[in-house]
């Protein structure tokens, strides 16, 4: 709950060299806009997310980025080369797809073998890169097996190996994750991470999923409608949302829509000082920065009476919703183990109050 | 789920038809194919293998069989010629004009068989359309006799009934390829043309095999285009057959080339299914 970001924490890629640089990107599709003016920077060895809701055109984006789609408008460069008038096929970068698209007529080997043979690799090299790509995933024994009698989670890490094996200086990956059950995908998401860190390839993470996007990304893109709302890590985008729909979609969160008056921001009878201009603003406020009131009230502190309306256990945690005196409604995270009246003192840190933006979709 | 009463309703009549119309007659050919025929043509009712021996002694009707096999062979590789780029062009390029060209591709299978036999003869006959063109042109200075009734006519009529269900099962199979195989290709570094003999051929091969058994168990059988364009250069094996049921009155011979006829046909189908089945993914 710290309210500035913790410098060990910062992005592994922040001060690495710039890899990929998407510039002033658009695209549409007949009348419809899919993506305006985006512009994204992705470093050397970076874990990237391109998170957004079905529709915000991520993976559009991500279709850009492969060559399967051309821009409208804009440019997008990969160490000192134009990449976006290049064909997929003369671009270092290589996807895994979400249908994980193996060739059915190719054995899992010849598979992975597929990047190399077309570029002509001599076949000891084939044989000794693909053995090797396939231990990395785990599947050696199945190297003669059928892409089709393989399980979906087997299936993904030769989708992983066949795109790997080429050593592309970025891996794009859409939703990769999605087809797998909730076990699987949270196994996945770990050796997806670890492997990552392993190679040092930079990936960008196609994803609707937030909880992924902040478990294994170095930095999260928020995509909303086909513009970028966000672009930070997943600390910083979860304690310093810019926008009210990036608070929103990332965790849960109050929103609280104060008129600052001459310092002091005011909210439904809640009032904290703050260094915002005067004029209505809008800040959010995460449930479990708000706890029960204990010690002497002070300045940093906004302290109210709240009546609980409803209350969701989840086991390390309960869910509350609380109303204020004056009627406004608030959700409340705390500790599961503790009992709560009906009624009850609660605070949060002014500086808890993180001013966000109201964008419109 | 449904009575026996009901199921049996059902299927009695299909079943009907098949014995009566499919089974009976090819059991009565079978039959007939071991009997024999009098000078003065009377049918025996003995049983030997005389007419199968007959069929091994007299080089005709082997050289015939060869015939239509070279011709059959022709319009299949003719058929998959003209048929694979067709069905790979609409499938994969036609963009927005995709449902026309198919449209197209099948209209003349709504015209009658024979018009468009005969809309050949007018093409290649002495006074047809072909020499015409070929003596306007200054190209021949007379007309060119070989162009009509000669196995080329025969290959050329049949090339073109047959080639749409040659293109039908091509056409089906590549429309039937994952489009994210091809960009997973692509992905990989595959060029166009890499991409086209490493993903799009093989996963065609069940399209090819369909539409290849189709043009050529078809054109083998065919009697009426030798008929209307082949002349006597372009007899095939079924003109033999209608021969020897009808003016010859040899039935008991014809049976014995239809059964061997069946029994290749047969073995072919079957070998090209288990081909089919060795390519088909899903």
């Amino acid at each position: 709950m710290g309210t500035k970001p913790i410098a060990a924490l910062a992005p592994a890629g922040a001060e690495a060299k710039s890899l990929l640089s998407v510039r002033s990107v658009a695209k549409r599709f007949g009348s419809n806009v899919v993506l305006r003016n985006i512009s994204l920077d992705v470093a050397e060895g970076e874990f990237l997310s391109i998170l957004g809701e079905s529709g915000s055109g991520k993976t559009t984006l991500l279709r850009l980025i492969a060559g399967f789609e051309r821009c409208d408008s804009g440019e997008i460069w990969m160490t000192g080369e134009r990449l976006d008038p290049l064909p997929p096929y003369k671009r270092q970068v290589n996807t895994v797809f979400q249908s994980y698209a193996l060739f059915p007529h190719l054995s899992v080997f010849d598979n992975v073998a597929y990047g190399l043979r077309v570029q002509k690799a001599p076949a000891i090299e084939v044989k000794g890169r693909v053995e090797q790509a396939l231990a990395m995933v785990k599947m050696s024994s199945f190297a003669n097996a059928s892409p089709e009698k393989i399980s979906g989670g087997q299936q993904q890490r030769v989708a992983l190996a066949r795109a790997l094996v080429n050593r592309p200086k970025l891996l794009l990956l859409d939703e990769p994750l999605s087809a797998l059950d909730a076990n699987l995908r949270r196994q996945m998401q770990v050796e997806l991470k670890v492997l990552q860190r392993e190679i040092g390839i930079a990936f960008v993470f196609v994803t609707h999923d937030q909880e992924e996007a902040m478990t294994m990304s170095d930095r999260i893109a928020l995509l909303r409608s086909g513009e970028l709302e966000q672009v930070a890590t997943p600390r910083e985008i979860y304690a310093r949302p810019a926008t009210a729909y990036t608070a929103q979609f990332i965790g849960q969160t109050n929103l609280l829509h104060a008129h600052v008056t001459a310092g002091i921001a005011e909210c439904a009878g809640l009032r904290w000082s703050t260094s915002e201009p005067d004029g209505p603003t809008t800040f959010s406020v995460r449930p479990e920065s708000i706890v029960a009131a204990s010690g002497a009230s002070s300045n940093g502190l906004v302290r109210f009476h709240a009546t609980v309306l409803s209350q969701l256990f989840q086991g390390a945690a309960q869910l509350l919703q609380v109303e204020t005196a004056s009627g406004y409604r608030l959700n409340v995270r705390m500790p599961g183990g503790k009992t709560v009246a009906s009624g009850l003192e609660l605070e949060f840190a002014a500086s808890d109050a993180v001013r966000v933006r109201e964008t419109q979709a | 789920m449904f009575s026996r009463a009901y199921k049996l309703a059902v299927s009695l009549p299909p079943l009907a038809w098949v014995v009566l119309f499919l089974l009976t007659p090819y059991l009565l050919l079978l039959v007939y194919s071991f009997w024999s025929v009098t000078p003065s043509q009377q049918i025996v009712h003995t049983w030997g293998l005389q007419n199968y021996l007959e069929l091994l002694h007299v080089p005709v009707y082997f050289q015939v069989l060869l015939r239509s096999m070279r011709i059959a062979t022709s319009v299949t590789l003719l058929s998959l010629l003209l048929g694979f780029p067709l069905a790979y062009y609409v499938s994969f390029h036609a963009g927005k004009k995709k449902d026309l060209l198919y449209q197209l591709v099948i209209i003349p299978l709504w015209v009658s068989y024979l018009v468009r036999a005969y809309a050949w003869k007018t093409i290649l006959g002495s006074e047809g359309v072909l020499n015409t063109l070929l003596q306007y042109l200054h190209i021949t200075s007379h007309p060119q006799g070989y162009l009509l009734y000669s196995p080329l006519a025969v290959v050329l009529t049949l090339t073109h009934i047959y080639t749409p269900f040659a293109f039908l099962p091509i056409y089906a199979a590549l429309e039937h390829i994952p489009r994210k195989l091809i960009e997973a290709s692509h992905d990989l570094g595959a060029t166009p043309a890499q991409t086209f003999w490493r993903v799009i051929v093989p996963l065609s091969i069940p399209g090819v095999v369909a539409g290849a058994t189709f043009s050529f168990v078809l054109s083998l059988g065919d009697f009426l285009a030798p008929l209307l364009v082949g002349g006597p250069s372009g007899v095939m094996i079924s003109n033999i057959v209608v021969s020897l049921f009808g003016a010859a009155y040899n039935w008991p011979l014809g049976a014995a080339i239809s059964a061997c006829m069946m029994v290749l046909v047969l073995t072919l189908l079957f070998a090209t299914e288990r081909l089919e089945k060795k390519w088909s993914f899903t």
